[in-house]
């Protein structure tokens, strides 16, 4: 038997859906420039995680298996909607930014393969918590990765400046490629080093 | 014509969709260990990706835009259904997807065996709905939406291929232990993804 806890807490470090299971990684990256839409997107994602699974367990018997997929992807829809357009009525600046990267939550795989893979089989309660763990591990990273990237590449935190650029009179040369592509695909890669060299077991066989 | 072939470039290579917007990061991470796998599920892209993206045009521009209902009867035309935009793009690419999967399973089964799971994960391939979204913010028309969808398919597939023929080197190299699998996958995407910044401003 599967406690709730566990199934809360194991994605946070253990098996976190960025840096394990290699889900979702597609938005992950592109958001993250900054910290204010980085912490947004991150809760996005926590909702729709949470709410698909919910939905999806609440209907897993009357779901049939052919169709499964469509259905799901439905529901995930349905809830990206209500999150884009609670965004554009209250954030109107931060969702002008994310631009198309609400909208690619529904194809963000984490909440598809969780659904698929979790909550087609388990009960509500469960599915829940296990979509709030995963939501809350994939929005960790993603606020992770976002302050590193804005610290080191604009200099600031939420906009508000932290180290001292040389434009405005400091010392802090702005590293200009944290903010595009290749930084985050860097800072990734490193993170990734870090979380496994603290949990050895994550490090992956060489294959023969 | 070369209005076209600039959107072409662009998409393909400037504005690559695997290096410059991270989109269809998971297939992208997860099918490229071969390249024969990677050259299938490229080619998968591409003509999805060609289908889907004029076909969510045509939604876009009779169906759903503000006014756009106006071709049935002027009533309908105060009618603005573009919040439904996600479900229908969507659902496009769904039944889309399911028809490509089909033909793969009916005339090349080995590809459909080596593909796996990762059909399925077409639909959820963010490149494709991408495109779409891309698509409509970008206002592209009719014309402008099959260069574009092709164009950015073949980025993607351009780009998992590469990776994949650097990975089947990767085997003899002695990459230190926490950084093995994914960690040097990240790395070696990041210096792709330089090494494509090279194209920024080229224009024909």
């Amino acid at each position: 038997m599967v406690k709730s806890g566990d199934v809360l807490i194991d994605p946070l470090f253990n098996n976190n859906p960025i840096a394990l299971q290699v889900l979702g990684i597609c938005s992950a990256l592109a958001v993250t420039t900054k910290m204010d839409t980085s912490v947004v997107m991150a809760a996005a994602v926590v909702f729709v995680t949470t709410f698909s699974n919910l939905f999806v367990s609440l209907l897993r018997s009357l779901i049939p298996t052919n169709v499964r997929i469509i259905v799901q992807l439905t529901i995930i829809a349905s809830l990206v909607i209500l999150v884009d357009q609670f965004l554009k009525a209250f954030f109107f600046d931060v969702s002008r930014q994310l631009s198309v990267f609400v909208g690619l939550i529904i194809t963000n795989c984490i909440v598809m393969g969780r659904a698929e893979a979790f909550a087609m089989q388990n009960g509500p309660g469960l599915s829940a918590a296990d979509g709030l763990g995963n939501g809350l591990g994939y929005g960790l990273l993603l606020v992770i990765v976002g302050a590193f990237r804005e610290v080191l590449g604009a200099g600031t935190f939420f906009g508000r400046p932290v180290l001292l650029t040389v434009g405005s009179g400091g010392w802090y040369t702005p590293n200009g490629l944290m903010v595009l592509a290749p930084g985050a695909f860097f800072l990734i890669g490193l993170l990734i080093w870090a979380l496994r060299t603290w949990k050895p077991a994550q490090v992956e066989k060489v294959e023969a | 014509m070369e209005h076209y072939l600039n959107l072409a470039v662009k998409a393909i290579f400037i504005e690559n969709m695997a290096l410059a917007f991270f989109l269809g990061m998971c297939s992208f991470l997860a099918v490229s260990k071969k390249v024969e796998t990677a050259i299938g599920l490229g080619l998968a892209v591409v003509v999805v990706q060609t289908i889907t993206v004029p076909m969510n045009y045509l939604i876009y521009t009779y169906l759903l835009k503000e006014g756009a209902l106006g071709w049935i009867s002027a009533g309908l035309a105060a009618y603005d259904l573009t919040f439904l935009g996600f479900l229908t793009y969507i659902g496009t690419i769904a039944a889309a997807v399911q028809i490509v999967e089909m033909t793969l399973d009916r005339y090349v089964p080995a590809l459909y065996a080596t593909l796996g799971i990762f059909l399925p994960l077409i639909a959820v391939n963010c490149a494709i709905l991408g495109g779409s979204l891309f698509m409509v913010e970008r206002s592209y028309t009719l014309p402008e939406s099959v260069v574009f969808g092709f164009g950015s398919g073949l980025g993607w597939a351009l780009a998992i291929v590469a990776l994949a023929a650097i990975r089947e080197r990767m085997r003899y190299s002695n990459v230190p232990e926490g950084l093995r699998g994914l960690g040097i996958t990240f790395i070696i995407t990041g210096l792709m993804a330089i090494g494509f910044m090279a194209f920024a401003g080229i224009q024909l």
